[in-house]
């Protein structure tokens, strides 16, 4: 097939793309080698729109061993103990196939990890599907939870927090982030970059079949009403190939003969050897007749593109191929010497002794292209006058019981009862909760990680959001008692080609850099989804944010359950009412406009900060963050969670009700404490000028908000669970 | 006290029976589902876990490995062999247990806090036991216990039902059945009563900051009733 400019248009690259890559090349492409192009210099593999925004996030920190630009980011956990962790998204895959496309998903994060010698310890993930009366929500859902399960279940590796969300937004376009944790020594992490001449390239793992062929491009386009059409783009998972291959490379890495190693994700086999060639400067020529394929006839241009999963590249030391050779074969994988590194600096393919590519890799890295997008700046939106007549007939139960059972608060267990989140034996905080924690093996310490998005906050206006949720992930953890030390985002967005979704990615991203850098809580890997869109409607701005915390003395763990009757409460941070885009607002008065609450970044870290102090003291009882729905929402999951009441006092200052219970004013938490603690606590309060409240006390049975408004935990119990069974069910 | 745990392909709880052993003083010894000799061994353990992917039928390869033949021969001579989850799944495939694990009844993987009661308390895994419910956890996706009824009236003849789903009070009934399990059985010994086979994992419950310390009560009993 002689390429012209038709084909390679429709390989998704543009006129102008086309043209660069001719002219570097001075000579036409062949297919093979077009075929290279469009898969390294689609949005999902070159971050071609993203990257001049995503150089300005801070990065680094002392507890950074490791940020972006590998498979995954690094911290230092102590004691020579590092924790890997990324979270990556799956989104279109999921849509066109939800089972396949989430157990891709989770499959692909977790080889990111173990590529880089860490054991996955923990899984977790973010999911965002369209309202719940749309005819392919429950369905989608099904299947994404049944994916995350199949795979991760399979692994053996717990999956341990997760968020849930539903939105008409995401109608055409459902979001599956899926994040791991894994845990390495600090000597012994494995790197993507090739060095030495001469050195052997092998292949491991499953073999190369015809699935996922173009999967990074048909992630890097708008969906159509043809989207049905792209089902073979999809990827099919093997879990039970990926835990031999995982513990064939740990069995591998145990000894010193790898030089470096990358996992076949998206783009496959281009993309890693490209990438281990392009980091260590070297060239790289693979005879692509060695690929163990699955069908027979396959072409060096099916072979190149292919994303088979559960494959990994690895660059050996000379000599060590036998030994290599001996594991994989123990754990049933096939395993084939492919290539050799050499000083060419280019990629020579051979297929059935003919050269059939033959490309200078600095073209295809440092010359792929990078746009500065037009963009549009999101004005802060005028705050709504809420008048008093719409509060007029509202009952306090009935909201509490509407809200709690709204689809975005309701309890998720019907979904993480079927992950298994108990396996390996360390789950020390179960799904449910701020964040999920995990015990180091063997050791005091534990890590725990939570994941975070608010949607609605980064439409309204995308600098606030992004500043919120960086924030929100940083009180999960707090919340739990770990100290946050690092942060991994997966940036979901629409079309970077439209100026208002470009506008919402680069000011969402200055917002979560801003916080991040101010609550020293850097990014250390990521993964950017654009053209969440179907024609020309585009999801809302879905920045996650992955937290990771250490909490060095389990002991010291907090859970968010009432635990004793007549302990008092106090709100942390202060509370004035703000229900602009509140859950409050958005479902009961049916008020879509505002802005977001304001984020104080002095008063989160200050706050945070005090009270994780007050926590290691051991003062505090049970913790949770104030969020979605306010002081009441959060405090009727403490009930919930410790089948326990609460007595609320009348509050102090002048403030309508409503706004007091479900405004969502930031930087808050409930922490409940023993009485006899409770001068320490309130002198440890106002020595760090920590704003509180005092907001009631324990009780037994009842949650009593005045003297005319008392509901029982039975009760609450019942709203909070049944939304989402009966829902699932029915 | 000497035991074996048994890795095959895709095992995803042997690590964490190792550790549960090991921690009530078993010597325990990790054994490749490759190798043909048994070492010398007080107990057996089958992990849980997803041999060979759970293709197939979940257990009927690993019941086929080369290990097997020594473990079917440690049954004969009355070796103590205990499966857990996927190990469950692996005896009856085998042949050495009664009946079949079927799917889940809702068709979900179910991963929870649940109790059995102790049916039998006149073998060596349950003998000495002082409570007669047990809080234990269940992660599977093929946990249904089926038999015919032949099978099911000679397995309760000989007594060889050892758990039963049930509620915290030991009340057996639908309610307190998680996967559809016929008669709410969760686990079964064969005749002789030296294998065991069951759904739940005692290997997670053994740790106050887990989900909870009953598993620890088995594991210590059964020490010393091996002793």
């Amino acid at each position: 097939m002689i390429v012209n400019e038709q084909i390679a248009l429709d390989h998704g690259l543009k006129k102008d793309e086309y043209k660069k890559i001719c002219n570097l090349l001075k000579r036409t492409p062949n297919i093979t080698e077009l075929g290279i192009f469009s898969a390294m210099w689609n949005e999902h593999c070159s971050y071609k729109s993203s990257k001049f925004h995503l150089k300005n996030l801070p990065t680094k920190g002392k507890n950074v061993i490791q940020g972006p630009g590998e498979n995954a980011g690094v911290i230092d956990i102590g004691d020579d103990d590092a924790i890997v962790f990324k979270i990556e998204s799956h989104n279109h895959p999921s849509f066109i196939e939800p089972y396949q496309g989430a157990a891709t998903g989770v499959g692909g994060i977790m080889r990111d990890i173990f590529t880089m010698g860490a054991r996955p310890i923990a899984n977790l993930n973010s999911i965002h599907f369209g309202s719940p009366q749309h005819k392919k929500t429950k369905n989608l859902l099904r299947g994404v939870v049944r994916g995350i399960g199949g795979y991760g279940n399979c692994m053996g590796v717990p999956t341990i927090a997760g968020q849930t969300s539903f939105d008409e937004s995401y109608n055409g376009n459902i979001l599956v982030n899926a994040m791991t944790l894994g845990l390495v020594k600090k000597n012994k992490i494995f790197y993507s970059k090739a060095t030495g001449l001469g050195k052997p390239v092998i292949y491991v793992g499953s073999k190369t079949g015809r699935d996922g062929i173009h999967g990074a491009s048909m992630a890097s386009a708008v969906f159509d009403e043809k989207i049905e059409e792209k089902k073979p783009t999809v990827q099919v998972g093997d879990p039970f190939t990926e835990k031999l291959l995982l513990e064939a490379c740990l069995e591998l890495m145990a000894g010193d003969s790898i030089i470096a190693i990358q996992d076949m994700g998206a783009a496959g086999l281009t993309s890693s050897s490209i990438e281990m060639a392009s980091k260590g400067n070297l060239g790289i020529e693979i005879n692509l007749s060695k690929v163990p394929c699955r069908e027979p006839k396959m072409t060096p241009y099916e072979i190149m593109l292919s994303e088979s999963q559960e494959r990994m590249l690895i660059v050996l030391e000379n000599g060590k191929e036998d030994m290599a050779k001996k594991i994989f074969d123990k754990w049933n994988l096939d395993f084939a010497v492919i290539g050799k590194t050499n000083k060419s600096k280019k990629i020579e393919l051979y297929f059935n002794e003919e050269k059939v590519a033959n490309i200078p890799i600095n073209i295809l890295v440092e010359n792929s292209p990078m746009y500065d997008r037009k963009w549009k700046k999101t004005k802060l939106p005028k705050k709504i006058k809420i008048k008093k007549e719409q509060f007029k007939n509202l009952k306090i139960i009935d909201v509490l019981n509407k809200i709690l059972s709204n689809p975005n608060i309701c309890s998720k267990e019907w979904i993480w009862q079927q992950y298994d989140h108990t396996v390996m034996g360390d789950t020390i905080q179960k799904p449910g909760g701020d964040a999920g924690v995990v015990r180091i093996h063997g050791a005091d310490k534990a890590v725990a990680a939570s994941v975070d998005s608010s949607a609605v906050y980064c439409w309204a206006h995308p600098l606030s959001g992004g500043k919120q949720i960086v924030c929100e992930s940083w009180r999960n953890l707090i919340s739990v008692g770990a100290k946050p030390i690092a942060i991994t985002n997966c940036l979901n967005f629409g079309s970077p080609e439209n100026e208002e979704n470009m506008g919402e990615f680069v000011e969402c991203v200055e917002g979560l850099g801003e916080a991040s850098l101010y609550l020293e809580f850097p990014v250390v890997s990521g993964n950017v989804s654009f053209y969440n869109q179907t024609k020309d409607i585009g999801i809302k701005p879905t920045p996650s944010i992955g937290g990771v915390g250490l909490i060095k003395n389990c002991k010291n763990m907090v859970t968010m359950d009432l635990k004793e009757t007549n302990n008092t409460l106090l709100v942390i941070g202060k509370t004035e009412g703000h229900l602009d885009q509140s859950i409050f607002a958005r479902d009961i008065l049916n008020e879509k406009n505002g802005p977001p609450p304001e984020i104080n970044l002095f008063n989160e870290k200050n706050n945070g900060e005090t009270v994780l102090k007050l926590i290691n003291k051991k003062f505090i009882r049970s913790a949770h963050d104030i969020s979605l729905g306010g002081i009441i929402i959060a405090l009727s999951k403490m009930c919930i969670k410790g089948k326990k009441g609460a007595i609320l006092k009348k509050p102090n200052h002048l403030i309508n009700q409503f706004e007091y219970l479900f405004g969502e004013d930031q930087g808050r938490y409930i922490l409940e404490i023993d009485n006899n603690n409770l001068k320490d606590v309130t002198e440890i309060l106002e020595e760090n000028s920590v704003h509180f409240d005092e907001l009631g006390s324990v009780s037994d049975n009842y949650l009593t908000i005045d003297d005319k408004t008392k509901i029982s935990i039975d009760d609450l119990v019942k709203s909070h669970t049944n939304w989402l069974t009966n829902y699932m069910e029915n | 006290m000497n035991s074996s745990v048994i890795t095959f392909p895709g095992s995803n709880c042997d690590r964490d029976m190792d550790v549960a052993l090991k921690k009530f003083g078993f010597k325990n010894k990790m054994v490749w589902h490759d190798d043909i000799e048994l070492p010398k061994s007080d107990l057996v353990v089958l992990p849980g876990g997803f041999s060979y992917g759970d293709y197939l039928r979940c257990g009927s390869m690993a019941s086929k490995s080369k290990i097997m033949k020594s473990v079917l021969n440690f049954a004969k001579g009355g070796g103590k062999i205990m499966g857990i989850c996927n190990g469950f799944q692996i005896l009856v495939e085998s042949g050495l247990l009664p009946g079949i694990l079927l799917r889940n009844r809702y068709l979900e993987f179910i991963c929870k806090n649940i109790f059995v009661k102790v049916n039998d308390k006149n073998n060596p895994y349950f003998n000495n036991i002082k409570k007669d419910t047990l809080e234990l956890h269940i992660a599977h996706n093929e946990g249904s216990y089926f038999c015919s009824k032949e099978q099911l009236k000679e397995i309760n003849d000989n007594n060889q039902v050892a758990l039963l789903y049930s509620d915290k009070e030991g009340n057996v009934n639908d309610a307190s059945n998680p996967n559809g399990s016929i008669k709410n059985i969760a686990g079964i010994f064969n005749k002789e009563k030296n294998i065991l086979g069951m759904m739940p994992h005692p290997e997670r419950m053994i740790d106050n900051m887990l989900s909870g310390e009953d598993g620890s009560i088995f594991f210590e009993n059964l020490i010393n009733n091996l002793k």
